[in-house]
């Protein structure tokens, strides 16, 4: 599905993603926790082609993702919902979802998109920027599964969010893999909600994977002695 | 200064003054429109957005001229209608062209563009000296243009001045419709808002800005052809209206299209009723005055959106 080989990431001469071998299975979910600045911002901001990878390959279903632009990247099966949600404010709740149609060529938003999220068919006339933070996270995954991906990005998305909603959006996204059989990313910094949401944990520390384990297996106390300062 | 008219001569003067301050607001409106689309999009201010109004305008001359020299007489009233649609064509293309070439390559050097576009100009100007010779040229109205429509004793209204206005008014919608409806004009405002994002959610960005590079200069050239209406055409025509261009997309606030058409209303109706009781240049000064006075209040421009930042 998605392969990492000796993926290096650096801005200028820092190198912050270092060496990272990953191998994401058809219809995985996998954790990625670290604690601030551990660089899973970084890996997804480059995975997403936002920012170039030093070196290393990365494939997706067997087509190399290193020279593609970011929208080339959607167009094979890349979904990305960033960290802090980066909606389109001034554009209404619909016309941000249409912008996730571009490479699918189509003109309608797929009526199970406003089933998952019903809130956004309520509001779908309003601006993006006036929805309240945990809409907005809504709106941002809607947007990323409008193109149709294989695999979703997902940088922190609770962020922000209060711990009941939290829940549920482990919930929903593990909905989301089940319904559309896709392989999801998601970086972290709440261990309980990795756990709920997760088959596969991984640490990173500065860089590199220290910790690789199916979900069945993780220890709370050694992970959370990972993401303590 | 108003004391040496009556009441009724005041009110007529209004309104012929008012009329054609209209026709002056439809070719600021279509040349601000482009402008403001292209600065919008890319940040880029194209200072030879003039010559591609005026490539409409040579255009739409060409055309008039092919109607009269090979076609049969009673095909010429249609001419406008076929040379619109060129002048949008030629503009539009060599705006593309001069995107892939040139712009897209200077897109992290704002006053690289600024620099090159007025090159781009100069080098325009040259071209249009060279192939069409330095003198004014104008096309010949077809008859249904001519005349005027008398209001009262007093106030006439040139046809073809409300031609122009019925143009501006068709494109100002078309192109509110296609930035608020089409696809191509939702994704010029999701790049507009956040280009990487855009590029993330799977927008090619590179191809929206050539697109939307060459609408904007293909509006310029349909403002060219509206321009034969009502001014013939020189090399250097362009260079007039480009400074109360940038006045109207500034003092509109360039994100706005209402704001565009508010301010290109204001500014050209107060220069066209002052220039009646003043000299052109005084009224120039006022108008001037006015606008710097607004933006210091309002810097963000008449119009702007209220969202949550
Ligand atoms: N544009 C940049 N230029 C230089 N260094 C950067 C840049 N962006 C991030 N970094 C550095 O790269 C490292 C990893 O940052 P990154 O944003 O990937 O962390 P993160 O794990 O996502 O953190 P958080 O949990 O706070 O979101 C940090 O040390 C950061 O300072
Ligand atoms: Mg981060």
């Amino acid at each position: 599905m998605l392969e990492l080989t000796d993926y290096n990431v650096a801005y200028g001469q820092s190198d912050v993603i270092r060496n990272m071998n990953l191998s994401v299975g058809d219809e995985e979910i996998v954790a990625v926790l670290g604690r601030n600045g551990m660089g899973k911002t970084t890996l997804m901001k480059s995975l997403i082609g936002m920012i170039p990878s030093k070196s290393g390959t990365v494939a997706l279903n067997g087509v190399d993702l290193v020279p593609l632009q970011s929208y080339e990247r959607v167009g094979a099966g890349v979904g990305f919902v960033p960290q802090g949600r980066m909606i389109f404010s001034t554009m209404t709740v619909k016309e941000n979802i249409e912008t996730g149609l571009t490479s699918t060529g189509k003109n309608d938003i797929p009526e199970d998109l406003y089933v998952m999220f019903p809130v956004l068919k309520e509001m779908q006339h309003r601006r993006g920027g006036n929805l309240s933070g945990g809409q907005q996270q809504q709106l941002a995954i809607a947007r990323a599964l409008a193109s149709n991906p294989s695999v979703l990005l997902l940088d922190e998305p609770t962020e922000g969010i209060q711990p009941s909603i939290i829940k549920e959006m482990a919930r929903t996204l593990r909905t989301i893999r089940d319904q559309r059989k896709l392989s999801i990313i998601v970086s972290e910094q709440v261990l309980s909600f990795a756990l709920d949401v997760a088959d596969r944990i991984l640490v990173i520390e500065k860089g590199n994977i220290v910790l690789d384990v199916p979900v069945e297996e993780a220890d709370q106390a050694t992970i959370t002695r990972y993401l303590s300062v | 200064m108003f004391a040496d008219y009556t009441m009724t001569e005041l009110t007529s003067i209004f309104a012929m003054q008012g009329f054609a301050g209209l026709t002056l607001f439809s070719v600021f409106v279509l040349m601000a429109l482009g402008l403001a689309i292209i600065f919008g999009q890319m940040g880029v201010i194209n200072m030879a957005h003039g010559e591609f109004m005026i490539l409409g305008a040579y255009t739409t001359y060409l055309t008039s001229n092919v109607f009269s020299s090979y076609l049969p007489e009673s095909l010429y009233s249609l001419y406008f209608f076929v040379a619109l649609i060129l002048a949008f064509l030629a503009a539009g293309a060599l705006g593309a062209f001069i995107e892939w070439a040139m712009i897209r390559h200077l897109y992290k050097r704002p006053l690289d563009t600024l620099l090159a576009t007025w090159g781009l100009s100069l080098i325009m100007q040259q071209l249009y000296r060279t192939i069409f010779g330095p003198r004014e040229v104008g096309v010949t109205l077809p008859d249904w243009l001519m005349g005027s429509i008398a209001l009262t004793d007093m106030v006439e209204i040139p046809i073809n001045g409300l031609f122009v206005m019925a143009i501006t008014l068709v494109v100002a919608v078309g192109v509110g419709l296609t930035m608020q409806k089409s696809r191509l004009g939702k994704q010029t405002r999701a790049v507009v808002q956040n280009r990487p994002m855009a590029s993330a959610v799977g927008i090619n960005t590179a191809r929206v800005d050539r697109l939307t590079f060459a609408l904007g200069c293909g509006i310029a050239g349909i403002a060219g052809a509206a321009f034969t209406m009502i001014g013939s055409t020189g090399p250097t025509s362009g260079q007039l209206y480009i400074v109360d261009t940038f006045l109207v997309v500034v003092f509109g606030g360039a994100s706005s299209l209402v704001g565009t058409i508010a301010s290109a209303f204001t500014i050209s109706q107060a220069q066209s009723t002052m220039e009646f009781f003043l000299s052109g240049s005084m009224a120039k000064v006022l108008t001037l005055l006015v606008v710097v006075g607004i933006l210091m209040l309002r810097p963000q421009g008449l119009f702007s959106l209220k969202i949550r930042k």
